[in-house]
């Protein structure tokens, strides 16, 4: 990291700033303060048209990537799901999907095979099928697949080869590429989606395999396979000499008995190691091949916007094929003409209407002590508005009867009940447009950097997603070209 | 405070994890600084190398070392390092073994790409290790050179096999200092000096990862601390305003809205036309709200302190870090 990427930012906002001067369009209903908001006129250049890449009969694979906790594999689930009832056959390779969601899609048993996914719309001639990566098994599987039975059973009773199966930084990674090589190779599906691992960072995903490769081709091989195959060798006494020490530090550092282990599973594996760089070679190739479409997905967050712009400009270095950012999350308003501002202005005027009126300042918290207090009923009957105050999270009872019977006999302005709930779906209102403008801020920001990124927005949604009738909709909010996102003010 | 919560043993090495996107570089830096406050000094540690202090602290890429990042209320300090996996093991093999030219060699050869990269753990073993070291680590004067150490450690899926990584080393160099290294540092690591706090966010999905996370740790028998939720909303409407809203008017609200100045209350009017999205709004609120009350019952049963700290609705910078460390403290944390 050579960059220091909140510099660029700086200065690329300044020029979104210096650019929207007097281009915002004027509106009639918004406050004084709407002036100029120098986040609004940038948009990406290009939407992101999802529903094309999933039809391209060329587009082969998908390849979702992004930082953890921003839907990646909902989104790579969604996609697939959508493809396959648009008429693909399709095979979903998840990662580590959560719990329900794999259960939804009736993969949540782990055996390493891709299963077909019931209940989907197969009118359009289209499959589902979706996996869950299971690493150890795909290294086993690997082994196995090219060793004989003897040598298989010597690498994998090895404890060195255990504890890298089972998870050396990277494996998961290199695993994930393995699988898709071979989902690919056996060339059953029209689409392969895969969700990538939740690496550290944007480079491990690309890295593992190279890394894992330039480790097997490497010299570091050599000195370790060496006291097994120098023993009758002469003419390499050079060598020799730069073994035995190495050979003796590595001893030194690791214990004797672990570089044995480590010897012993080099050699094992020798044989094996052509095919293992032959193979990172090939998936590195599929991924950079014009079938393939490395779909980044973010939310509207600087964290995961951040990570989106190393990954845009990693895949770039490498050459992988970019369709686009998929930003997840995105919120909207439909009331998005009333500013933050003013919708907190109201409802403060509204509160001291009632402070005037009711003598009582509930503001909203739930924590607040007087929360009961406020029941805004003095003519309220019953015990009910004398019991303590409730704990905050248990809603009282007694209160909401209470509210209840209230409302029956008071509709007018000037009540304060409606008053006090007006307040309330305001501040809401303001909290939502400061959400807005700061998610507009980092997308902007994302948009002036990587203006050649194509976006596509997806509506956030208030829960969490796990069965197919969710991913369903996460697909069509996917899929619906968002021209024009509610405009938004600057807020508070 | 509660007086109880001073007299309970405060954990000199606070492990954070938590699921992506949920924050927990955030928590640790704010728990450093909480930690540090009243003339204490406290390490800030990272270990994935994402820069995510130095961002967070608005300041250059930490280079490998301790450095001086805050100054906590009262005096304290906050320091921060960024461990190089590649830079420890170096610097390990000349502290103990006087093998600074060996390591070079190795380097070249591509050894210590292996050691920290491909070598099963032994890239999360230096980093644990750097970690103890410096929670081990003495002035001439015997005192800790630092009262707390605060890592942002790897995210809850990974958390139990990283920090158990020394044992499993352990099991694996039966001799030599790697061996001896990995079981120091597992002494540490599962006594009352170390304690592991899960950051979560009120969802389904990190609740769950949360609540699995826990079991695993506790499976191997690693120090559960305390479940920080972070980015708590507010609660703007509460359930009696929910339950209202229900029957509310909707004239009537048009109305009210209407007395502030926001357009007429009739139909099609500037109020009126702010009526049905606002209740919108406040029925994906409703959902939300009721979403959230379910998993913070499902982390209360859990049986460990569980604290809250707030959305910051400015996003969050260096004030922000402040203030949530702020609410740590008050809220008995350090």
């Amino acid at each position: 990291m050579t960059t220091d990427p909140s510099a660029t930012h700086d200065s690329a906002s300044a020029h979104d700033s210096a650019s929207a001067h007097g281009s915002a369009p004027a509106h009639d209903t918004h406050g004084p303060s709407r002036a100029h908001d120098p986040h609004r006129s940038i948009r990406p250049a290009r939407l992101l048209e999802v529903d094309p890449l999933l039809d391209d009969p060329a587009t082969r694979i998908v390849v979702c990537c992004g930082s953890g906790g921003v839907g990646k594999t909902t989104t790579a689930a969604a996609l697939g799901l959508r493809a396959a009832e648009r008429g693909r056959k399709v095979v979903v390779l998840t990662i580590d999907p959560a719990r329900r969601l794999a259960q939804s899609m009736g993969i949540d048993s782990l055996d390493n095979v891709p299963r077909r996914v019931k209940g989907i719309d197969d009118t359009a001639g289209g499959e589902l099928h979706a996996m869950m990566l299971d690493m150890k098994r795909t290294f086993d599987e690997i082994v196995e697949a090219h060793a004989d039975a003897e040598r298989a059973a010597a690498i994998l009773g090895n404890p060195f080869y255990q504890s890298l199966s089972a998870g050396f930084a990277g494996t998961q990674e290199y695993m994930a590429m393995e699988k898709l090589g071979q989902l690919r190779a056996r060339d059953e599906w029209d689409l392969i989606v895969v969700d990538t691992p939740p690496s550290r960072s944007a480079l491990d995903f690309l890295d593992a395999p190279k890394r894992l490769g330039s480790f097997l081709d490497g010299k570091l091989i050599r000195v370790l396979l060496a006291p097994a195959k120098m023993g009758g060798r002469a003419g390499m006494k050079f060598l020799n000499v730069g073994m035995s020490m190495m050979t003796g530090a590595l001893g030194k550092l690791l214990g004797g008995q672990l570089l044995k282990d480590v010897q012993t599973f080099v050699a094992a594996m020798d044989s094996m190691f052509g095919g293992f760089r032959t193979r990172a070679d090939a998936t590195y190739k599929l991924l950079q091949a014009p079938g393939t479409a490395f779909l980044v997905v973010a939310a509207p967050e600087r964290d995961a916007l951040r990570e989106a712009a190393y990954f845009v400009e990693r895949l770039a270095a490498e050459d992988m094929p970019l369709a686009g950012l998929v930003l997840n999350r995105v919120h909207g308003s439909g009331a998005a003409q009333l500013s933050a501002e003013r919708a907190l202005a109201a409802a403060e005027n509204l509160e001291e209407t009632r402070i005037v009126d009711q003598q009582d300042g509930k503001v909203g918290l739930c924590n607040s002590p007087d929360t009961h207090g406020c029941s805004e009923s003095p003519a309220s009957e019953g015990p009910g508005s004398a019991a303590p105050a409730p704990e905050p999270g248990s809603p009282a009872d007694d209160r909401v009867v209470t509210d209840r019977a209230a409302t029956d006999n008071r509709t007018t302005t000037d009540d304060p009940t409606i008053e006090q709930l007006t307040a309330g779906l305001l501040r809401l209102h303001a909290e939502r447009m400061q959400l807005l403008s700061r998610e507009q801020r980092t997308r902007d920001r994302f948009a002036a950097l990587h203006p050649e990124v194509a976006v596509a927005e997806v509506a956030a949604l208030p829960g969490d997603v796990h069965d197919l009738a969710g991913l369903r909709d996460i697909g069509d909010r996917l899929a619906a070209v968002r021209p024009e996102l509610p405009e938004t003010e600057t807020g508070a | 405070m509660d007086g109880l919560v001073t007299l309970e043993y405060v954990s000199r090495l606070q492990v954070v994890s938590g699921k992506g996107g949920t924050g927990k570089t955030t928590v640790a830096a704010a728990l450093a600084l909480a930690l540090a406050t009243e003339g204490k000094r406290a390490l800030l540690v990272e270990v994935e190398g994402r820069q995510g202090i130095a961002q967070l602290f608005e300041t250059e890429a930490l280079p490998y070392g301790e450095r001086k990042i805050a100054v906590a209320p009262g005096g304290g300090e906050v320091y921060a390092l960024a461990i190089d996996p590649e830079l420890a093991l170096l610097d390990y093999l000349q502290m103990f073994y006087k093998m600074g030219g060996a390591g070079r060699a190795l380097k070249k050869l591509g050894a210590i790409d292996f050691a920290t990269t491909i070598a099963p753990g032994l890239r999360d073993v230096l980093l644990t290790g750097k970690a103890c070291e410096a929670v081990r680590r003495k002035e001439k004067n015997g005192r800790f050179t630092y009262d707390y150490v605060v890592m942002d450690a790897p995210p809850t899926g990974r958390i139990t096999r990283f920090l158990n990584v020394n044992d499993e080393v352990a099991g694996l160099a039966k001799i030599g200092p790697i061996h001896n290294q990995a079981q120091a540092v597992m002494r540490v690591i599962k006594s009352p000096e170390t304690a592991v706090h899960l950051v979560t966010l009120l969802e389904e999905m990190p609740v769950q990862e949360t609540v699995d996370g826990i079991a695993e740790l506790r499976g191997a028998r690693l120090p559960v601390g305390r479940v920080i939720v972070n980015m708590v909303r507010p609660t703007v409407l509460d359930a009696a305003d929910l339950e209202f809203m229900e029957t509310a008017s909707r004239p009537a609200i048009a109305r009210a809205l209407s007395g502030t100045g926001l357009g007429g209350a009739r139909r099609g009017g500037g109020a009126d036309r702010l009526v049905m999205p606002l209740l919108e709004q406040a029925g994906e609120y409703a959902e939300r709200h009721a979403l959230e009350h379910e998993q913070r019952t499902v982390l209360q049963e859990l049986g460990l302190p569980l604290h809250e700290l707030p959305l910051l609705a400015e996003g969050m910078d260096l004030a922000g870090l402040y203030e949530l460390a702020t609410e740590l403290r008050q809220q008995g944390i350090s």
